[in-house]
């Protein structure tokens, strides 16, 4: 028994010394394979084309809205000028918490990406800091403005969409209410508060908003028992601004529209077009999603850094006028008289007859 | 065999253990498990930069550690911990930004700010449990939420309807521009050095003071304490007193050290709770925590690295980090599968 158990000691200790040889010579190749990426980095940057990586919040790269948008954009770009997922060509860190943002622009600026984009406001933080700190490396951030020459920074009109969904929504309700879930309370969220009361206030003074807050962007539960109570308040149309947890908005409204397929119930979807989301059987309680072009300015930037012109230090506005910002395809579900109503108004805020208010009064 | 040996060969197995539970879950989803594990090294000590970073995650870990311990000492169950970090990050913060004193003054007033709101925060649910028997538990998990939602309020506030205060000033900032230079921009700054010291005064007081013998009689049985002539529910507030004061105290490392400002959150950050198994691991010693804190720390940052080098999904690397804190926190069944081995042999 004695010799058993040694045995076992033995073969334990074998196995430990072998595993850790064994990470000591493969650190030596990886030492080499870095060195081989930044070779390779150079090489890319002589065929004039450009690395491009992003860092996400901590919605990921599946949260079905604004993240996945960011993703696919580089993704697009990177096949279109032939580039690969990785070193010297595209990628993409995930960040679990907010302490996680400066580490992963930190490792991407590291990797030689010729551009890092931070996807999101609350980066706004991480990339002054480390912007600041490596004057040499390009970054982009989204939905917030940092004022360093190294820094790209890109803005949504959110408000100008969002209205529209409210004309929408107030034109298409059939109980005079509407319901609004936000995901925390941030200056971004609240433009597409302020536009969708304004735009219902527009279209039908006498239909009532209800709008509600999870404080989250990655709690679908959330969303789900707020929808439900908006829908058991009376609500059939609710527009969600919550990214991940506007998830949930989609999962309570399916269940409804399952149970009851005569029942009025509508989402509006935000970010990107939605409409998968709402597929329940042959039926779909996706009314139209508030597109924002994340996806368009992140292939932007890239392509005029490509060009040579990185828009450093600037910051732009992407809104109706610009094309940033608009309707999807509502594939039916809005009628044609509302859809010229709503034109309509697109009209007017594009000649700028209608100014749609940033914040809630 | 010696005790001794099994003292030294349950940790190591437990961790190869881990290591190669972790291993099998990487080849099993389609990764390499040595590219992983040389990413994860790499992500803790393969250079300046990550060892400052380490050193500066470990920092609030090492604090919400001493926290649980020294409720758990004292018979507590602290799982407010996350909730006092989050309103001293948030008075640290407030202070940084609502004055400017010379640096002398302003910063021990930002870190007084956030061991007072900590403290706070732990004497609500001690005084309800001394005086009325509500279970610790459920205060603190609720005043947890309240902290959240309170400190994310008063972020908008201060900040005139933005998600997040401006920065602090620079004289009360924990930064220091030597670990700066030395660690390449890394966020490391001087609370590791109050962490640190924190850990000396919770050893002090457990060991060599009065209030420690108390607190610790009570946690072992308060009937007998107070029998032994201890004011049981004084002890009890104090004991969540100081717990809180210690939480606080780890919010204001990330609200003066690594963020230097306080923004408002979408979920808990996660260290209060991950304290809770810091503190468990360390056995509740201050000796225990630091080596909790050292373990849960270094694999967390390291963790980030992973999908950077080794191009592992998140979601993997989390599910490889949770298995080897698993393994090294059931050290016991294999001290106890060792023990029944031994026994055996004997009995033949």
């Amino acid at each position: 028994m004695i010799k058993r158990k040694f045995g076992l000691g033995l073969s334990l200790m074998l196995a430990a010394g072998t595993m850790l040889a064994a990470c000591g010579s493969e650190e030596d190749t990886s030492t080499e394979n870095t060195g081989n990426g930044g070779d390779s980095g150079e090489a890319t940057e002589e065929s004039s084309n450009i690395s491009v990586a992003m860092v996400t919040d901590v919605g990921g790269i599946d949260d079905k809205s604004f993240n996945q948008s960011a993703w696919e954009g580089l993704q697009k770009f990177g096949e279109e000028n032939g580039l690969e997922e990785g070193d010297g060509g595209y990628a993409y860190l995930t960040s679990t918490s907010d302490a996680d943002y400066t580490t992963n622009l930190n490792n991407l600026a590291r990797r030689d990406f010729d551009v890092v984009y931070g996807i999101g406001a609350l980066m706004q933080g991480a990339v002054e800091e480390i912007a600041s700190q490596q004057e040499e490396q390009q970054f982009a951030i989204i939905d917030e403005v940092v004022e360093l020459p190294n820094v790209a920074s890109v803005m949504f009109k959110e408000q100008e969409g969002a209205f529209l969904a409210g004309v929408a929504a107030a034109l298409m309700t059939e109980t005079g209410k509407v319901g609004f879930v936000g995901g925390m309370e941030i200056p971004v969220i609240e433009r597409f508060e302020a536009g969708f009361k304004a735009g219902v206030e527009a279209a039908d003074p006498s239909v009532e908003v209800d709008s509600q807050y999870t404080g989250a962007f990655d709690k679908a539960e959330l969303g789900k028992t707020t929808a439900n109570r908006m829908y058991s308040g009376g609500a059939d149309i609710v527009f969600h601004a919550a990214g991940g947890t506007g998830n949930g908005v989609f999962t309570e409204a399916k269940e409804r529209k399952e149970a009851d397929p005569e029942a009025n119930i509508w989402v509006i979807g935000v970010d990107a077009d939605q409409y998968d989301e709402g597929q329940i059987g042959d039926q779909n309680v996706t009314m139209t999603s508030v597109l924002k072009g994340v996806e368009m300015a992140v292939i932007e930037i890239a392509e005029k850094t490509q060009a040579g012109e990185f828009p450093g230090g600037e910051t732009t506005v992407y809104g109706l006028a610009e094309d940033g910002i608009g309707l999807a395809d509502s594939r039916g579900a809005i009628p044609e008289d509302v859809m010229t109503q709503i034109e309509d108004f697109k009209q007017q805020i594009i000649d700028g007859e209608i100014e749609v208010p940033e914040t809630v009064e | 065999m010696s005790n001794r040996a099994t003292n030294l060969l349950v940790p190591i197995i437990s961790v190869l253990l881990g290591l190669l539970v972790g291993a099998i879950i990487m080849v099993v989803s389609g990764y390499s498990p040595i590219e992983g594990y040389v990413a994860l090294w790499n992500g803790i000590f393969g250079d300046l930069y990550t060892i400052g970073e380490t050193l500066r995650q470990i920092t609030p870990y090492l604090l919400a550690g001493l926290a649980v311990a020294f409720a758990f000492r004292s018979g507590l169950f602290n799982i407010g911990v996350e909730g006092q970090l989050i309103v001293g990050w948030f008075a640290a913060a407030y202070v940084g930004v609502a004055v400017e004193l010379p640096k002398i003054i302003h910063l021990p007033l930002a870190l007084l700010a956030a061991v007072v709101a900590g403290a706070l925060w732990g004497f609500v649910p001690g005084l309800l449990k001394a005086k009325f028997r509500v279970h610790e538990v459920i205060v603190t998990i609720m005043m947890n939420y309240i902290a959240l939602h309170t400190t994310n309020a008063l972020i908008r506030t201060v900040s005139g309807g933005g998600d997040r205060t401006e920065s602090i000033f620079e004289s009360a900032s924990l930064r220091s521009e030597f670990f700066q230079n030395l660690t390449d921009f890394s966020r490391l700054h001087y609370g590791i050095f109050i962490a640190l010291a924190m850990v000396a005064v919770m050893w002090f007081i457990l060991e060599k003071t009065t209030l420690g013998f108390e607190l610790k009689a009570v946690g072992f049985n308060q009937n007998a304490s107070e029998y032994a002539g201890m004011n049981v529910n004084k002890n009890i507030i104090l004991a969540m007193v100081i717990s809180g004061a210690f939480a606080g105290l780890g919010g204001a490392m990330e609200a003066l050290g690594t963020f230097e400002y306080v923004s408002s959150k979408g979920g808990f950050t996660g260290i209060g709770f991950d304290g809770i198994a810091v503190a468990l691991l360390g056995m509740n010693t201050p000796l225990g925590v630091v080596f909790g804190a050292s373990l849960f720390g270094s694999l967390k940052y390291g963790a980030l690295n992973m999908p950077n080098e080794a191009g592992i999904p998140v979601e993997i690397v989390e599910i490889v980090i949770a298995v080897i804190i698993f393994f090294v926190a059931s050290g016991y069944i294999i001290r106890l599968f060792l023990l029944r081995a031994a026994n055996k042999k004997e009995a033949k």
